[in-house]
């Protein structure tokens, strides 16, 4: 295959769809308030570039701010749940349990607890996003190879030596390949709770505009997400190859 | 005086479960080659894991070097028949992993690096791996990495090197290499071996003595030192006096897997 086809089938992928949409808006003449066409959308972006950017700016800060407690909060339970087994039996099924609660659920909670705002924001992208890293991060540590801990532990090293000199680099991949999972999720956490309980950020623009019936707006809001969330997840992509080039058995990649 | 003695050694992994190994005695002198050989599941790999303090017996007494082995001993190396280098250090930096735990290395290799390093890179050669301390393990055929971890058993100069099937995964030629591998680097520097192993003939050819264990729970039916003049050369692989060792441990192996 033509590796310039490769790199552009993205590419052309999305033009597709832009096309495709446009098609049928204008083919079935679907009104605007329903379903806009990507003009229409383009237009309102250009329009209100500013105030889209502000808003976009906030969720963005937002998004990165919840996901920093994630990485921070989630590699530190992970740690503790993947190098004991004890606390491993103890906690997974709290956690599984916590998560299996849509996050949604917890803002009206955090509203009473913290107010309108940037702060249930965050701490729902927070929320929604650590699971992922604890899961990875205890996954790549209680996977090591008992022959590895053998050959260590028969040189007396400690549980931190193992944890240190084996465990965090063998868990390193799954560390990375969740980062990109968490990121894209903190991003549905911060614009839930924007859409609920914020004045500010893409979620809230996204609300008023419908309130409105501002449908251009509402879709342009949608894209601005989106494409923060995919270039958010190729640079975690790019970060992940870049550390762990061993784990994927690239000569080049390697760290 | 013995470096490694059992005493009507017990191990059950469960407490008052099923014994794994029953009423083992032994003696291994220091510097003294020693292969473990019986049928699968008869608790070789448990015999390792209580002379190098991993588990602790339920019966009897463990000694090594004239004392009670009652938790892991740091005068070992280990090597698997999965030569476990990790992926993300060079084969040099995998080398050199013991001497990051062990002291005195520990403390002292961050003055004394280029040293250490020195050494590392002369074992490596030894072994035939000179041009490759600086691969990672993905790059190295199985044989190097196998030969990659035995230099990281032996890196921090332990005085015992356990050695669980080692040669198990390899082809017959690459095998063969590396019992010379193995047999020069002892001779160069005597240390006490203990091979598990389930070919008789790289027991035969290896070691001083071997002993033949049976079925789970293990117990040692046979000790039989082997004669052979050394240094021994492949050669002596096709000699009448080894196939007469060969034939008679299989005899041993075969009346174990018949009862
Ligand atoms: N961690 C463990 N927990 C419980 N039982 C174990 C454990 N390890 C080994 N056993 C049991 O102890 C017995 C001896 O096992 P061991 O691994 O020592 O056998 P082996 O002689 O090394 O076998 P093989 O030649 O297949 O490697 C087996 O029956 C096995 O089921
Ligand atoms: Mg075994």
């Amino acid at each position: 295959m033509q590796p310039n086809l490769v790199k552009a089938a993205p590419w052309l992928v999305v033009a597709a769809m832009f096309l495709l949409w446009e098609l049928i808006c204008l083919g079935f003449d679907i009104p605007e308030f329903l379903l806009p066409a990507p003009s229409a959308v383009w237009k309102v972006g250009v329009e209100q570039f500013e105030p889209i950017m502000m808003h976009a700016t906030q969720t963005f800060l937002t998004t990165l701010a919840g996901f920093a407690i994630a990485v921070v909060v989630g590699l530190l339970i992970g740690m503790a749940v993947g190098s004991s087994p004890l606390l491993y039996r103890a906690m997974y099924p709290l956690l599984v349990g916590f998560n299996s609660i849509p996050k949604v659920a917890f803002v009206p909670v955090l509203v009473v607890w913290f107010g309108i705002g940037t702060v249930p924001a965050i701490l729902t992208a927070f929320l929604i996003s650590f699971f992922p890293v604890v899961v990875n991060v205890a996954t790549g540590l209680a996977t090591l190879e008992p022959e590895l801990e053998d050959v260590l532990r028969s040189l007396g090293a400690s549980r931190l030596d193992i944890l240190g000199k084996v465990g965090l680099p063998r868990a390193m991949p799954y560390f990375f390949a969740s980062l990109k999972v968490a990121i894209t999720l903190a991003f549905v956490g911060s614009v839930i709770a924007e859409t609920v309980a914020s004045n500010l950020g893409i979620g809230y623009l996204m609300m008023s505009a419908s309130s409105s019936m501002n449908m251009p707006l509402v879709f342009a809001g949608l894209i601005v997400i989106g494409v923060m969330g995919v270039v958010m997840y190729e640079l975690f992509a790019l970060v992940e190859k870049r550390m762990t080039g061993w784990a994927h058995r690239n000569p080049n990649g390697a760290a | 005086m013995s470096f490694v003695k059992f005493e009507n050694v017990d191990l059950a992994y469960a407490p008052g479960g099923a014994l794994a190994i029953e009423d083992v005695s032994l003696d291994v002198r220091e510097g003294e080659f020693v292969a473990v050989v019986g049928p699968s599941g008869c608790g070789k790999s448990t015999l390792m894991k209580l002379i190098s303090g991993l588990r602790m017996p339920s019966g009897g007494y463990v000694y090594v070097d004239g004392r009670q082995v009652g938790g892991p001993l740091k005068i070992v190396g280990m090597a698997f028949q999965n030569a476990n280098l990790l992926p993300w250090r060079t084969t040099l930096d995998n080398v050199m992993l013991p001497l990051e735990i062990v002291e005195p290395y520990r403390s002292t290799l961050k003055k004394e690096r280029s040293r250490y390093e020195a050494e590392a890179r002369q074992l490596l050669a030894r072994v035939g791996l000179a041009g490759f301390e600086d691969k990672f393990p993905w790059e190295l055929s199985g044989g190097m990495q196998q030969r990659a971890s035995i230099c990281r058993a032996l890196i921090h100069q332990p005085r015992l090197l356990m050695l669980d099937e080692p040669f198990g995964a390899l082809d017959a030629f690459t095998r063969e290499e590396l019992w010379c591998m193995l047999r020069d680097l002892w001779q160069l520097q005597p240390f006490t071996v203990i091979l598990v192993t389930h070919d008789l003939r790289e027991a035969v050819f290896l070691a001083d003595t071997v002993y033949v264990m049976s079925k789970r729970p293990g117990r040692i039916l046979v000790r039989r030192e082997i004669e052979l003049p050394r240094p021994r050369d492949l050669d002596v692989t096709y000699t009448d006096a080894f196939a007469g060792y060969v034939h008679e441990l299989r005899e041993h192996i075969g009346r174990v897997r018949a009862t």
